[in-house]
């Protein structure tokens, strides 16, 4: 008790702020509160919703089918399901630090995985994939391509030779000054007119390539500032060993550098996961997307519904980045140890 | 004996600075050479040259029959026959000592890994540094991570060895572990070159002693000579105190 007045109310300015924050949240919570809880709807229809002023949870319930696969045939969700739940156990054995094997595990998700998932999801036409399916295959995708061409163009951005640094340069400094609106606009409908006649692409690979370009560049930025944190001494011990090139950068120097970085490039990924939103803007029926044009549906139409939806969307984007961050977190505490 | 590097007329600018010129020298198998001067005077320079740490601008550097140019696979061929010891150590961080010792064994010397071991172990004792073998270098002290370097660049069985003022960043009382770490080294006839402030050892390490001053040669004697009756004023003027003679 004493501790906490100590933090709370150190002193009469420090305690005029606690109290004035304290009021700001209190004023809002009954709002939220009965909006979220009291006077939302549980079970039931729509009608029941159009009758109350609350959330309309019930319209969740519902659509969730949809804001998961997004139109992908019911008969066929079971390979959305297969991936996820492949991913899901990849990923925590890569991630529970108890778990053996964890280079095995890497190489199977970074190269056996993606070719599975693929082939997996493929029966079915992209144009039918969305919701959360979309939104995890952008973000996964997306940064599992700019992650090795962040740490390229980091590397090409400090190369000695000057054409390899100037097209880093150049690259870096283009996707960089572009909006992610702007290259999705660009990969949707700018693209397929330098294509020949016939060739197709499909719409998700295209954005998907321009959101790795541009998640690239950004990430370049952050290992850049990794590299340039190692002493000259560890390049020249490394080189005075006779370690070439790519042993130099791949034993010595990037362990070392994106150890640095981690708290930026889990920022960069939480960023980019945020941003896949933006595909819903060229067409693609990501989590949001697939959200939105739910409600259209009249069939739903309540007071309560559209408030219902984004409340939803942004619980599950928050526990999305919420438990990246706390990963992060627990990466840097592991390597202070 | 025979030469394993020959070094003529080496030049080296930096933008407009000249910070060597016209420097002549033979290194013999089985030879150590200890390279003394001011700072500034252009020794560490010169050494880093040897392994092309620094690229020269003039002259030519031939390290066993193999001359240093832009040539990536014979300047790889160079270094791995080249072990060096720096000023600030320069382990790696995030690998163990023995992870540290067996890096280029493996990677450049393409040796199996239990071999690699067994040769890190046993140059880790001979350092007398065995039971450290397994902690990271930030838990060593700085003497211990100095002879822990020694060892690494020993693990690639070198025909040379540089040192470039190997104690010069550790405290007084954790120079003496080095310096006898390097004696001993010495006794199993190391083709050595030494860039130290440290006379004494010098003395009784050298076969020849090299004076610099400004980028360039300026003496070379054996330690006897040296340190009693320097030929150059030059010479005489920076021993000062320590002549014997």
């Amino acid at each position: 008790m004493e501790r906490l007045r100590n933090i709370l109310f150190p002193n009469r300015l420090n305690g005029a702020i606690t109290i004035a924050i304290l009021a700001l949240v209190l004023s809002a919570a009954p709002g939220v509160l009965r909006f979220l809880v009291l006077d939302a709807v549980f079970t039931g229809g729509v009608e029941a919703c159009r009758a109350a002023d609350g959330a309309c949870w019930p319209f969740i319930g519902a659509k969730l089918g949809q804001f998961i696969y997004g139109y992908y045939p019911d008969d066929e969700r079971w390979r959305v399901d297969l991936v996820f739940l492949l991913g899901v156990a990849g990923l925590a054995g890569l991630m529970i630090p108890r778990v053996p094997k964890k280079r095995l595990i890497a190489i199977i998700m970074a190269s056996a995985y993606p070719i599975l998932a693929l082939w997996l999801l493929a029966a079915v036409p992209t144009k039918l994939w969305g919701g959360l399916l979309v939104t995890l295959i952008v973000s996964a995708a997306g940064t599992a391509g700019a992650f090795p061409l962040g740490i390229l163009l980091a590397l090409g951005r400090r190369s000695a030779l000057p054409v390899i640094r100037y097209v880093s340069i150049a690259f870096i400094e283009l996707w960089r000054g572009v909006p992610l609106v702007t290259v999705l606009f660009m990969a949707s409908v700018m693209l397929p007119l330098f294509l020949p006649e016939g060739v197709t692409f499909d719409l998700l690979l295209r954005c998907i390539i321009g959101v790795t370009l541009f998640a690239g560049a950004n990430m370049a930025e952050i290992i850049r500032g990794g590299l340039q944190a190692i002493p000259r001494g560890q390049y020249e011990a490394a080189s005075a060993l006779g370690l070439g090139y790519w042993q130099s950068m791949g034993l010595v120097i990037l362990p070392q550098a994106l150890r640095l970085v981690i708290p930026g490039l889990v920022g960069s990924i939480i960023a980019l996961f945020k941003d896949t939103t933006l595909v819903l803007i060229v067409g693609l029926a990501d989590f949001l997307g697939v959200i939105q044009r739910n409600l259209n549906d009249p069939a739903w139409s309540a007071p309560g519904t559209a408030a219902t939806a984004y409340v939803f969307a942004a619980l599950i984007f928050w526990l999305f980045c919420f438990g990246l961050s706390r990963y992060a977190k627990s990466l840097e505490r592991e390597e202070r140890r | 004996m025979s030469a394993i590097i020959v070094i003529e007329k080496l030049g080296k600018r930096f933008d407009q600075f000249q910070a060597l010129s016209g420097i002549d020298l033979t290194v013999q198998e089985g030879e150590r050479v200890v390279i003394v001067g001011p700072s500034g005077s252009g020794k560490s320079t010169f050494i880093r040259c040897i392994n092309r740490l620094e690229r020269h601008d003039e002259g030519r550097i031939v390290v066993g029959g193999i001359e240093l140019t832009d040539d990536m696979a014979s300047l790889s061929e160079v270094r791995r026959e080249i072990g060096m010891v720096f000023q600030q150590f320069n382990l790696f961080p995030h690998l163990t000592i023995l992870q540290n010792c067996m890096l280029a064994p493996v990677h450049v010397r393409k040796l199996p890994r239990a071999e690699a071991e067994d040769r890190a172990r046993q140059l880790l004792a001979r350092v007398q540094i065995a039971e450290q073998a397994d902690k990271f270098p930030a838990q060593l002290s700085g003497g211990q991570q100095q002879r822990a370097a020694i060892a690494r660049a020993l693990c690639m069985a070198p025909k040379v060895m540089l040192f470039d003022e190997p104690t010069s960043a550790l405290d007084p009382g954790l120079t003496k572990e080095v310096l006898d770490t390097m004696m001993a080294l010495a006794e199993t006839n190391m083709t050595m070159l030494i860039v130290t402030h440290e006379m004494a050892f010098a003395r009784k390490i050298a076969h020849r002693m090299v004076y610099m001053e400004k980028g360039a040669i300026v003496e070379v004697a054996p330690p006897e000579q040296f340190f009693t009756a320097p030929a150059d004023p030059r010479t005489r003027m920076f021993l000062g105190d320590l002549l014997t003679g």
